[in-house]
């Protein structure tokens, strides 16, 4: 990495990690909800991705959701390990959510990394995606358990980095807006952690 | 100064170090109770008597110390498990055993001694002062509004004493950045009318590797600064002054100060 560049990778960093891998979270799991409404719904649902063309869908893939994301990750592992976290010492809320971020954001990694090998890779390789497959999957209590882990670690790692980005812009300046931000943020975990349980557990 | 020897005696646990990259190693004093007794006052008695709780005679501890009235920020120690001054910590208000550590972001020079260097380097880097050097009489600055003095007057009491830098998770050996004081004191000197000539100058500065960027929001600086000095408004500021900074650099705007 060149010479003070650290900022605007930095802000790149806060950037991506909201627009556009928050928002294709958010849709993501939208699109696993519909599972709730039974086998055909979800099937149904999913298969409208399956009308657009593959070379298009191969190529939005790799740059709204592929490229983003693996800067995201790679970057904020690094980021994860120059923290010396310390709520030992310091046990407020924020400094528990800074701790919770990173730890989240490490885990993340292993989980995406996993569910990408179990879905869209196994899908290049010939394997159908669709309501049965993630009905198998889940069969399993350890891999229910660690989906569970994995929707809630990614909803809340959106939010909370919503609020961090809030901060990181200088959206929310006096700590009366931030607080504000907060609540927002923490309703916004709670609705997307509701719908991404929801739509696992539609598959049991 | 008249103190009754009450016969309490307090017990006092300190991390010593002998040499800059010297081991650590815990030491145990009991030092005799005096009324209203600060943390200095039980380092003084050690250093009177430096005996450890076990009867070894031992080397009277090293710390820093000036004003004993926490506006120069020497006294900063670690007063169990907080970073904080010792002059202003008083006795009475700590569990005992009471632990000393020395704030360990910092490189230990010995004993509760620490070498601050790095944030005073911070401040040259952010060029924290009003420029008033000139070949010519530069006359009188811009007149600076009173409610706004009185504002800017809380960011002044930073005393560079480190502990911002003791309770962010994110200032370390093994990081570059240079912490909540500094980046606060850009904001004091971009709020002075004299002092914002020079501020797309000091916003460049933080822009750079291990600036302004490298905060994680922990807000633990906030939390810990014994002058209640808004040190995360001050972050949560100057990432807005950046990013239109940002802006203005990328697009080579020539309102580089306005």
């Amino acid at each position: 990495m060149s010479k003070d560049r650290e900022f605007l990778w930095r802000r790149l960093h806060s950037l991506l990690g909201v627009i556009p891998v928050g928002l294709f979270l958010v849709f993501h799991l939208s699109l696993n909800f519909t599972a709730v409404g039974g086998e055909q719904a979800y099937n149904d649902a999913t298969g409208v991705m399956e009308l657009v063309p593959h070379s298009l869908l191969l190529l939005i893939e790799w740059v709204v959701i592929y490229i983003p994301l693996l800067f995201h990750a790679f970057y904020g592992v690094y980021i994860a390990f120059t923290a010396t976290p310390n709520t030992g010492r310091f046990s407020t809320y924020r400094n528990w959510m800074f701790s919770l971020q990173r730890f989240t954001g490490v885990f993340l990694v292993i989980f995406i990394a996993w569910h990408i090998f179990q879905t869209r890779i196994q899908k290049a390789l010939g394997t159908d995606v669709n309501f049965n497959m993630m009905e198998e999957i889940v069969a399993n209590p350890f891999m229910l358990g660690f989906y569970i882990v994995g929707i809630l670690s990614a909803t809340f790692h959106l939010t909370n980095g919503l609020w961090a980005f809030l901060v990181s812009w200088g959206i929310t300046q006096s700590p009366q807006s931030q607080k504000i931000a907060t609540y927002v943020t923490n309703i916004l975990f709670v609705i997307l952690s509701v719908v991404g349980v929801a739509a696992i557990l539609a598959f049991v | 100064m008249i103190a009754a020897n009450t016969g309490r005696m307090v017990k006092v646990e300190i991390l010593r170090q002998d040499t800059t990259s010297g081991n650590g190693y815990w030491q145990k004093f009991e030092v005799p109770y005096r009324h209203g007794m600060n943390v200095i006052s039980i380092l003084m008695e050690i250093q009177k008597n430096p005996v450890t709780e076990n009867g070894e005679k031992t080397t009277p501890v090293a710390w820093d110390m000036n004003c004993l009235e926490e506006v120069c920020g020497a006294c900063s120690m670690v007063i169990n498990g907080r970073p904080r001054q010792s002059c202003s910590t008083l006795v009475d208000q700590l569990t005992e055993p009471i632990k000393l550590e020395p704030m360990k972001t910092f490189p230990v020079i010995r004993d509760l001694q620490v070498d601050r260097e790095r944030m005073f380097n911070a401040l040259k880097k952010v060029k924290a002062w009003v420029p008033i050097d000139g070949t010519y009489d530069l006359g009188e600055g811009p007149r600076m509004p009173e409610g706004k003095r009185q504002w800017a007057y809380e960011l002044s009491k930073c005393m560079t004493c480190g502990v911002c830098m003791e309770a962010c998770p994110n200032v370390s050996e093994k990081a570059s950045f240079i912490g909540p004081a500094p980046l606060s004191q850009v904001r004091l000197f971009n709020t002075h009318p004299t002092g914002a000539m020079i501020k797309d100058e000091r916003l460049n500065a933080i822009m750079g590797d291990g600036g302004l960027a490298n905060c994680g929001n922990s807000q633990n600086c906030v939390a810990a600064c014994p002058k209640g000095i808004p040190l995360t408004t001050s972050i949560a500021s100057l990432n807005r002054a950046t990013t239109v900074q940002m802006f203005r650099n990328f697009f080579g705007s020539d309102h580089f100060v306005d």
